[in-house]
């Protein structure tokens, strides 16, 4: 070591010299720093972390529980639309349904009336022709006198005229 | 003649600033002698005091709020305790955790001595090999107490590896006797000498600056120290973070040792 005017212990901190008191200062220092850690420092980190999971794993579970039951509330939700669609729905097809049994017997009502004017019309036209063609007949027999009568000179006998005109109908 | 070497050391201060060992020196605040034993305290006593003062300052003004969002101090002393718990569950399992509060002082202590060391004009506690020694003492102190009283005869089964051939054990217990004993050596001297060198290197190319400032056209080179200083210096704080953690994890797996003895 150069420079140093105390020959033997040059090097200080293999100095014995210094030994006792490092020590004695050493073992009071840490040991009132093992009091300190083990008595008080510790166990009050430890009590902090503890707390802090505790709080954690409780808002977990009660933030899990509120899950559960908006999960509930939105199932009961669910239902409740769906309920209330099918009851919707139901209504609506018995609404319809009811429209058209309706709209059924009244088109079958109106087509039976209709159909029977129908008859009616054609019994009427049936005996309104059988009518006309009586007056046909007549109107013939009388025709046929005449241009018999014009032709001839001579009224023919209404048994010929009658069975002439039968002749030709058949 | 203890007094005249001390006071001669101080008067030679003035000639000690470029000496790299003198920072180590040992320097009296206040001589105390109780019952006639040296309890003088020294600048290494001073700086003890600082190093438990910070610590405790830590722990326990850090926590003393309990918040339950901690604040940085809080979280600083949360990260301590569990960067440390997880260091001894790791090394011991759950019956490791008895020692916790050992392992965590000693962490803490070894962390605080070699961190608050690199502030420029302190002294680095565990540069000295007497502090070091006398903490890996303590730790194999534990291990053999704690061994023979817990397992009583089977804590020897330590030096008998299991599974080997009867054959090759006069061989190894003898190997693991040696590295049994070569443990507190090694455990202090691993911290010691990383602090030592470490300042010392420091210091040295400090020194270069300075030297080379006072040199003339040389100081043009002066930068070059400079800068290799600061790259030092952000070295030796891991350094001196890694040889804390070192010495807990070390003090863990011997400990482990005297908890479950047998490999």
């Amino acid at each position: 070591m150069p420079g140093s005017g105390h020959g033997e212990t040059a090097f200080p901190p293999f100095d014995p010299v210094n030994f006792t008191p490092m020590l004695i200062w050493l073992s009071l220092s840490f040991g009132l720093l093992y009091l300190l850690m083990s008595k008080i420092a510790l166990p009050r980190v430890e009590s902090i972390l503890h707390t802090r999971a505790n709080k954690i794993t409780n808002d977990i579970a009660e933030a899990n529980a509120f899950r559960a039951r908006s999960e509930e509330a939105a199932a009961a939700h669910d239902r409740a639309i769906a309920g209330a669609k099918a009851k919707a729905l139901a209504l609506a097809q018995e609404t319809q349904a009811r429209l058209n049994a309706e709209t059924e017997a009244n088109r079958l009502a109106l087509e039976a009336e209709l159909n029977a004017r129908l008859a009616a019309s054609e019994t009427q036209i049936l005996a309104m022709k059988a009518k006309a063609m009586g007056n046909v007949e007549a109107i013939a027999s009388k025709a046929a006198a005449a241009i018999v009568l014009r032709i001839t000179g001579k009224p023919a006998g209404q048994e010929a005229i009658a069975t002439a005109i039968a002749t030709i109908k058949a | 003649m203890k007094q005249l070497y001390r006071h001669g050391r101080q008067d030679e201060d003035e000639e000690h600033t470029m000496d790299p060992i003198h920072q180590f020196t040992i320097k009296p605040i206040a001589d105390l002698h109780p019952f006639g034993i040296d309890a003088s305290f020294t600048n290494a006593s001073l700086f003890m005091v600082i190093v438990v003062l910070s610590a405790a300052a830590l722990m326990l003004l850090g926590t003393s709020s309990r918040a339950l969002v901690p604040g940085r101090l809080q979280s600083m002393a949360e990260i301590a305790y569990e960067f440390v718990a997880s260091t001894v569950r790791m090394a011991g399992g759950h019956d490791g955790m008895r020692f916790f509060p050992f392992v965590f002082t000693l962490f803490l202590f070894v962390l605080f001595c070699n961190v608050i060391g690199l502030v420029p004009y302190t002294f680095s506690v565990t540069s000295q090999i007497a502090v070091t020694g006398a903490l890996a003492l303590l730790v194999i102190g534990i291990v053999i107490v704690y061994g023979l009283l817990q397992n009583g005869t089977r804590f020897l089964k330590l030096f008998v590896p299991s599974g080997v051939p009867f054959a090759l054990l006069p061989f190894l217990v003898p190997i693991e006797i040696i590295s049994f004993l070569a443990r507190p050596v090694t455990l202090s001297v691993r911290l010691f000498a990383n602090m030592l060198a470490g300042h010392i290197t420091l210091k040295v190319m400090g020194g270069f600056v300075v030297s080379l400032l006072g040199a003339g056209a040389f100081a043009i080179v002066a930068p070059l120290p400079f800068a290799m200083t600061i790259l030092l210096a952000a070295f030796e704080l891991f350094v001196a973070v890694l040889q804390a953690y070192v010495f807990a994890i070390l003090t863990c797996v011997y400990l482990n040792d005297a908890i479950h003895p047998g490999h």
